[in-house]
């Protein structure tokens, strides 16, 4: 497995701000990552320093062996969707893909066209009239076809109904099969997209708060329900991130491993808990820590 | 996907299933992993993750450059494994919940009996 980002040691502040907090981590090569966080945690802003848009006020980064900033050689392996892409006034759909083709040395145009027949978009329509999906759609259809060896998506999905939002999950993962590479999904949709990666980085105030496989993480988080002294004993040794109460009844979710089989011996239920409620949980937990 | 058990596991067993009932014959070729992960729509990782760990129990092998077939043995091997869990699977919630209620297992025997032929 080869390495294509290292960041270590990452701050970033604007004036006051730390957008970013000693964050370190590794991408490696043709693996999906979901990059999760609230909003304001700096999803954005890792990305923008690994995209060479914005100058790290600490700390190292690599990106395929060198450093992004102005570097052409880097950025041409880079392909960075955002949700707020601006275009210039006079572009038509058609300029913006024929801009992906120059950039893009991977470029597939059979590939776009085929994505722009399946989003609706109509080739000649100016970009400043395309609906807010429309856009997305286009940028969605662009980062797809890029083909770049570092491909990220920032919240590609603003405005996408639930089809079409399908319709680019499935066409990533169909095209990321045949042509794999690196992929980062930044989202909030968590649900729709826990199945399709393969590591979760979940960022918080600025600081990488969770950096694990996606498979390691199921089954890690689960619910209790039950007469809370036997939750007590269950949860002895986990680490506990909520815990409520109804009368006799106590629920409580915890991070580490529950026996089943103990679990229903003891007239407790257990429940799996979501990637979407473990991140919830996590967010909520590390904000009380920090408010206390 | 259930959201509790890894992926990876559920594509295993999933597999197994269709072994077990024969669907999936023995020399029989078995889905892709990029069909799987399409299918399921899950990563192809994932599905890989799954597919190995039935080639390391020897209910599948590989052809190279063909695919993944059920290797000779399979449905018996696991006909075999999945007995031995049976007990601890399906026996011992049922008995939990028959002393919880009062049920003695003779009782429940005779329960099961009543219920197999009305069915």
């Amino acid at each position: 497995m080869s390495t294509v980002v290292r960041v270590s040691g990452v701050t970033k502040r604007y004036g006051s701000v730390t957008a970013l907090d000693d964050v370190s981590c590794e991408l490696q090569r043709d693996r999906i990552y979901g990059l999760l966080g609230r909003n304001g945690a700096g999803k954005t802003t890792l990305m923008q320093v690994l995209t060479g848009q914005q100058i790290a006020t600490a700390g190292a980064i690599e990106v395929f062996g060198a450093h992004p900033y102005e570097n052409a050689q880097v950025l041409r392996q880079v392909c960075f969707i955002k949700e707020s892409q601006r275009y210039p006034d006079t572009f038509r759909v058609r300029d913006a893909i024929f801009a992906g083709r120059m950039l893009f040395p991977n470029w597939d145009e059979a590939f776009a066209g085929r994505l722009l027949q399946d989003f609706d978009l109509p080739a000649k329509r100016q970009i400043k009239k395309l609906s807010r999906g429309m856009l997305s759609a286009l940028g969605v259809t662009i980062g797809l076809a890029s083909r770049a060896p570092l491909t990220f998506f920032d919240e590609p999905y603003l405005g996408l109904d639930a089809v079409a939002r399908q319709l680019f999950y499935d066409r990533l993962l169909a095209d990321y099969a045949e042509f794999p590479r690196t992929v980062v999904l930044s989202t909030h949709l968590i649900d729709e997209i826990s199945d399709l990666i393969e590591h979760v980085l979940l960022i918080e105030r600025g600081r990488l708060v969770l950096d694990e496989s996606a498979e390691s993480l199921r089954g890690q988080v689960v619910t209790l329900t039950g007469p809370a002294s036997a939750v007590d004993t269950l949860t002895a040794n986990a680490d506990e991130l909520h815990r409520e109460r109804l009368g006799a009844l106590t629920r409580a979710t915890v991070r580490g491993r529950v026996e089943p089989g103990q679990a229903r011996a003891a007239g407790v239920e257990l429940q799996p808990v979501s990637l979407q409620q473990l991140v919830v949980r996590i967010t909520t937990a590390e904000q009380k820590e920090h408010v206390s | 996907m259930d959201d509790g058990r890894p992926i990876f596991l559920q594509i295993a067993e999933q597999i197994e299933n269709s072994v077990i009932d024969g669907s999936l014959p023995e020399e029989g070729q078995v889905p892709s992993t990029n069909e799987l992960a399409a299918f399921h729509r899950i990563n192809p990782a994932t599905a890989a993750k799954g597919i190995n760990q039935l080639v390391d129990d020897g209910i599948l092998y590989k052809k190279r450059g063909i695919g993944m077939f059920v290797s000779p043995g399979a449905q018996a091997k696991l006909r075999q494994r999945r007995r031995d869990q049976f007990a601890a699977l399906y026996l011992q919630p049922l008995l939990a919940e028959a002393a919880k209620l009062g049920i003695h297992t003779s009782e429940l025997k005779s329960m099961i009996e009543r219920y197999e032929e009305n069915r």
